[in-house]
């Protein structure tokens, strides 16, 4: 891998894209979604419930297992 | 060109791949890791026999729609992360064109998301684990997942100042060593979890596990290469100064230019 990474034709200028500054606000709106869609998928009503019941555990039950969250 | 463009641009490309690797991340879940879920109800059937209740979503819709959703939810987020961790990153730690530097980040992402976390806290079938551990086990886990990335973190820190010091080569081996050895503490330091029931095959549990990783290595293959390609198209398009110095077609991309 690092043999290719130093291949001349393979770089580019070191430019940042933009200020980190410019990127806060997205960063933390996406980081939010994503925890709030991780959390769905990966543990809600196993340890801790928002909503009451099961189905949305057994909808997403087999992906819970097959991501590696814990689940029985 | 405003950073406002730049970012939204990449923040949906990043979701467009996640979407893309949502499905693929199904179709190869379905194919090899159903076979092994199944066997492991059937051994939980077998040591203990389920209720007559009809259950709440039935097996047919977990291992299809419903497994369909959480990859692509799971993977439309992460490719959201993944675009916005691009964004921070491109040209200020290493100097790699787009489609190397989306590469190599979806190799870091799964060494520190997925396998080293994995590591400690490898998946489980169904009927492996106790119920009443759950609690335990989910906050284990997720504090092992932080871990890792606060430790990828501090290695970040590390290498800059490293390659500064030593060099690109000897500065990255310092900062890879230096993750290294900060993950391993934090593996030796979490406790363990020992759960097993009497009679689970050893086989069924190993391909499980395996995949596990396959799931993921599709995911972060996608993404890398996938958002790769689609960013460094995207990035050349909007600036239009950075295009000339690296192509963006496959032909043109092994042939040099200075
Ligand atoms: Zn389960």
């Amino acid at each position: 891998m690092s043999d290719t990474t130093f291949t001349p034709e393979l770089e580019a200028p070191s430019v940042p894209l933009m200020p980190l500054s410019d990127l806060i606000p997205y960063a933390l709106l996406t980081a939010l979604l994503a925890i709030i869609l991780f959390y769905f998928v990966g543990a809600e009503e196993g340890a801790t419930s928002v909503f009451p019941g099961m189905t949305m555990h057994e909808w997403v039950h087999d992906a819970r297992h097959l991501l590696g969250f814990p689940c029985h | 060109m405003d950073s406002q463009k730049i970012v939204r641009g990449l923040l949906i490309r990043g979701m467009l791949a996640g979407l893309a690797a949502g499905v693929l991340m199904w179709a190869f879940g379905y194919l090899f890791g159903e076979p092994h879920i199944r066997d492991a109800i059937a051994f939980e059937e077998s040591i203990s026999p389920p209720s007559n209740e009809a259950p709440l979503v039935s097996r047919t819709m977990q291992e299809s729609l419903g497994l369909l959703t959480g990859t692509v939810v799971y993977a439309i987020a992460a490719g959201g992360v993944f675009a916005l961790v691009f964004a921070a990153v491109f040209g200020r730690v290493g100097h790699a064109r787009p489609r190397v530097t989306a590469a190599t980040l979806g190799l870091v992402a799964f060494v520190v998301i997925v396998f080293v976390p994995f590591l400690k806290y490898p998946s489980n079938p169904p009927a492996v684990s106790l119920d009443e551990t759950i609690g335990f086990r989910t906050r284990t886990y997720f504090v092992m997942l932080l871990l890792s990335l606060v430790a990828a973190f501090a290695a970040l820190r590390i290498g800059r100042d490293a390659v500064k010091r030593l060099g690109t080569w000897n500065g990255t081996l310092v900062a890879v060593a230096g993750y290294v050895v900060l993950a391993g503490i934090a593996s030796v330091l979490m406790p363990a979890v020992k759960e097993m029931p009497e009679g689970f095959s050893p086989e069924l549990l190993y391909s499980f596990r395996l995949s596990t990783l396959g799931t993921h290595a599709v995911l972060y293959a996608t993404l890398g290469l996938g958002f790769g390609a689609l960013a460094e198209r995207w990035i050349s398009q909007v600036r239009p100064a950075a295009a000339g110095t690296y192509r963006t077609s496959s032909l043109s991309a092994g042939a040099p230019h200075s």
